[in-house]
């Protein structure tokens, strides 16, 4: 932008000079092309008229013309006298213009510039009360070459007034452009994220307001973007807390919960159900703690991958095998895709998609794992009703229940938030649709090939 | 019936476990801190260990177990605590739980972690030479030029089944499955700093290990020599 700005501005000032310089100097040019020429034309006409009113008044003979005319020729004029149809002289008649002769024989002193081979000629003509025309011609070369020499300079001068000015516009541009390249470059910056950039003000033009003003704007923003993350961190600092404190009793109530659950068979049937309740609940919170903290590591940017090379299909097979799946489920899953992803979240994410699909979607929920450019796909498609439009733009979302009757599912209601979380800490992507053919189709992509 | 050794600070959780592990018939040593723990190894088969412990810490316990022997450690540690799980590996621990944990998960760790004390029943009487390396499957003995390595059972347990099928390639994956007997998708850091602490202790230089190598993208191979 800076450039454009620039170029601009050079143009700009460039223009003014080569317009300023050619009016002046075309302006004195033509001026002076106009004296230099009335001079010469009324130096030649007076030195013709001048010596025809010296002539005698007898009409005269060829030899008296040619007397006539060679008196009136010297270094610069070449001259004819005509007479009764009668010339005599050093310039041939052919050379002076018919209109010339008519305006001569009319009683005037009349003149013309002609071209003569190429150079310009001035033409005088007069006559005497006798019937005598005379005729002159004298080159204006000394004139034309001071109308050169003026033409010379005026494009000279314009030349210097075009450096000149482009000077002064570099100059410009860079006294202008400095600071706002530099109010640029801050904003730059502070788009990125550096809110600490600031600009120094200098002088107390219009820039130097504007920087001011970029000053207390970058300020005020930064102010705000504190406080927001102050909440913000504050918010999930709370919730990893909580979760924190959580756990120690639920670590020593998850220890125990199975021998509640062994036991509920010799209690009696009321125990029995609490017992089992109890233990249940147990593991059902235990699972609700956990994918807090998983979420609020991902939150604070604590989450880390633990990456290994992972044969892909063998991963999805280990993690269906784990959970008693691989009957239920449809696999495509073609061998030697390695990739390296971190196995643990890998499963997460399977666990979390593949049992979403069981328990809400149609069967067959079917996994298929495919290789594109760069890439390891895995989808999950499910042959149930799909995700309703209302629903769809938030099945990532935390705590986001579809169907608000079911309050509460056997999930955190943190899965699919916590699987996306997993994919973009791998550079990848989890997305969900609708198949055509219906029934909810997630797609995890993951950065990745073949080998 | 095994005789365990619990560090763990906070009463209620060791309690539970304490309860819950002598139920599957293991004999429970449950103490509150790492000093008091590291009295009783002499009586111990295996070692649960809290990391975070007042006075000495979990790490420091576990750098003074393997100082002394070769007993089994598991710690137990927290998902938020990645850099822990790290250190605790790093300073010896033979595999990890994370709190909350069920019992019956944490006794299946332990019960593996056993396992690779004991000697595979078929094991071949026969002493296997590698380089300057001899194994013994049978005793569970390693040697170095004629004397004997002291290995924490995981490390054994790694190096007899890496050497198992020498010049082939094993997948972090394939080896957490085999040594530490994690049924799913496992951590390979386990795996990693395993190999970082056996190399230690068999190689002349682990910064280039002659018996366990790393295949870059793969996983480990034992040699060739």
């Amino acid at each position: 932008m800076t450039t454009g700005l620039r170029t601009r501005l050079v143009v700009a000032f460039a223009l003014v000079g080569v317009i300023t310089a050619l009016a002046v100097a075309g302006g004195m040019y033509l001026k002076a092309r106009t004296v230099i020429l009335q001079q010469a034309q009324d130096a030649a006409v007076l030195a013709l008229t001048d010596g025809v009113s010296r002539l005698d008044r007898p009409p005269p003979t060829r030899d008296r013309l040619q007397l006539i005319a060679s008196g009136l020729s010297d270094r610069d004029d070449t001259a004819v006298a005509v007479y009764g149809g009668v010339s005599a002289g050093g310039l041939p008649l052919s050379v002076v213009p018919p209109e010339l002769r008519d305006a001569v024989r009319g009683g005037h002193v009349a003149w013309q510039r002609v071209s003569v081979g190429g150079v310009t000629q001035l033409v005088s003509g007069t006559t005497t009360p006798s019937g005598l025309e005379v005729y002159s011609l004298r080159t204006l070369e000394p004139a034309a070459a001071s109308i050169a020499e003026l033409s010379t300079r005026a494009w000279l001068f314009g030349g210097c007034a075009l450096v000149f000015a482009l000077g002064l516009a570099l100059l410009a541009a860079r006294s202008v452009l400095r600071p706002v390249r530099e109010l640029g470059e801050a904003a730059r910056r502070m788009g990125s994220g550096d809110l600490k950039s600031r600009l120094d003000v200098r002088g107390s033009d219009e820039l130097a307001g504007l920087a001011v003003t970029f000053n207390h704007t970058a300020d005020a923003l930064g102010r705000h973007v504190g406080e927001l993350r102050r909440m913000e961190a504050d918010a999930r600092r709370f919730v990893a807390d909580v979760s924190h404190e959580l756990r120690t009793p639920l670590a020593a109530m998850t220890a125990v919960a199975d021998v509640l659950e062994e036991e509920a068979e010799v209690l009696p049937a009321d125990a029995a159900q609490a017992a089992r309740l109890v233990s249940q609940e147990t593991h059902n919170l235990a699972r609700l703690v956990n994918d807090l903290m998983e979420i609020s590591r991902f939150d604070s940017g604590a989450a880390a991958l633990v990456l290994d090379d992972v044969d892909v299909a063998e991963a999805v097979r280990s993690s269906l095998r784990a959970r008693g799946w691989l009957d239920v489920v449809e696999t495509s899953l073609p061998p030697d895709v390695v990739a390296r992803l971190d196995p643990r979240r890998l499963d997460v994410v399977l666990a979390n998609l593949v049992g979403n699909a069981l328990r809400h979607g149609g069967a067959p929920v079917s996994v298929a794992l495919e290789v594109q450019p760069g890439w390891v796909v895995i989808t999950v498609a499910d042959r149930g009703p799909g995700l309703s439009s209302g629903v769809l733009p938030h099945v990532f979302d935390r705590f986001y229940k579809a169907d608000s009757s079911r309050a509460r599912s056997s999930g955190s209601g943190l899965g699919l938030a916590i699987a996306r979380e997993n994919a973009r800490l791998h550079n990848g992507t989890l997305v969900a649709a609708n198949h055509p053919d219906g029934g909810a189709v997630f797609t995890l992509r993951l950065p990745g090939g073949a080998r | 019936m095994s005789r365990v050794l619990l560090i763990e600070d906070d009463r209620a959780v060791r309690d539970g476990l304490q309860l819950a592990l002598s139920r599957q018939g293991h004999v429970v040593d449950a103490v509150e801190t790492g000093e008091e723990g590291l009295g009783r190894l002499a009586s111990s088969e295996v070692v649960v260990l809290d990391l975070m412990l007042p006075g000495i810490d979990g790490f420091e316990v576990c750098r003074r177990i393997r100082a002394t022997g070769d007993l089994p450690i598991i710690m137990l540690t927290a998902r938020d605590d990645d850099i822990d799980v790290v250190a605790g590996l790093e300073a010896g621990a033979d595999d990890y739980v994370i709190k909350p944990v069920q019992a019956r998960v944490l006794e299946a760790r332990i019960r593996a972690v056993l396992r690779r004390t004991t000697a595979e029943p078929k094991a071949d009487p026969t002493v296997e030479r590698h380089g300057e390396l001899t194994l013994d499957r049978a005793g569970l003995v390693v040697a170095k030029n004629g004397s004997r390595v002291s290995l924490a059972p995981t490390e054994l347990r790694l190096l007899l089944e890496l050497s198992g099928t020498p010049g082939r390639v094993l997948s972090r994956q394939q080896l957490l499955e085999s040594v530490w007997e994690h049924g799913y998708l496992g951590d390979s850091r386990l795996v990693d700093a395993c190999v970082q602490r056996l190399r230690a202790k068999i190689e002349d230089d682990s910064a280039a290990p002659v018996y366990v190598q790393t295949v870059r993208g793969f996983g480990y191979r034992f040699g060739p020599l």
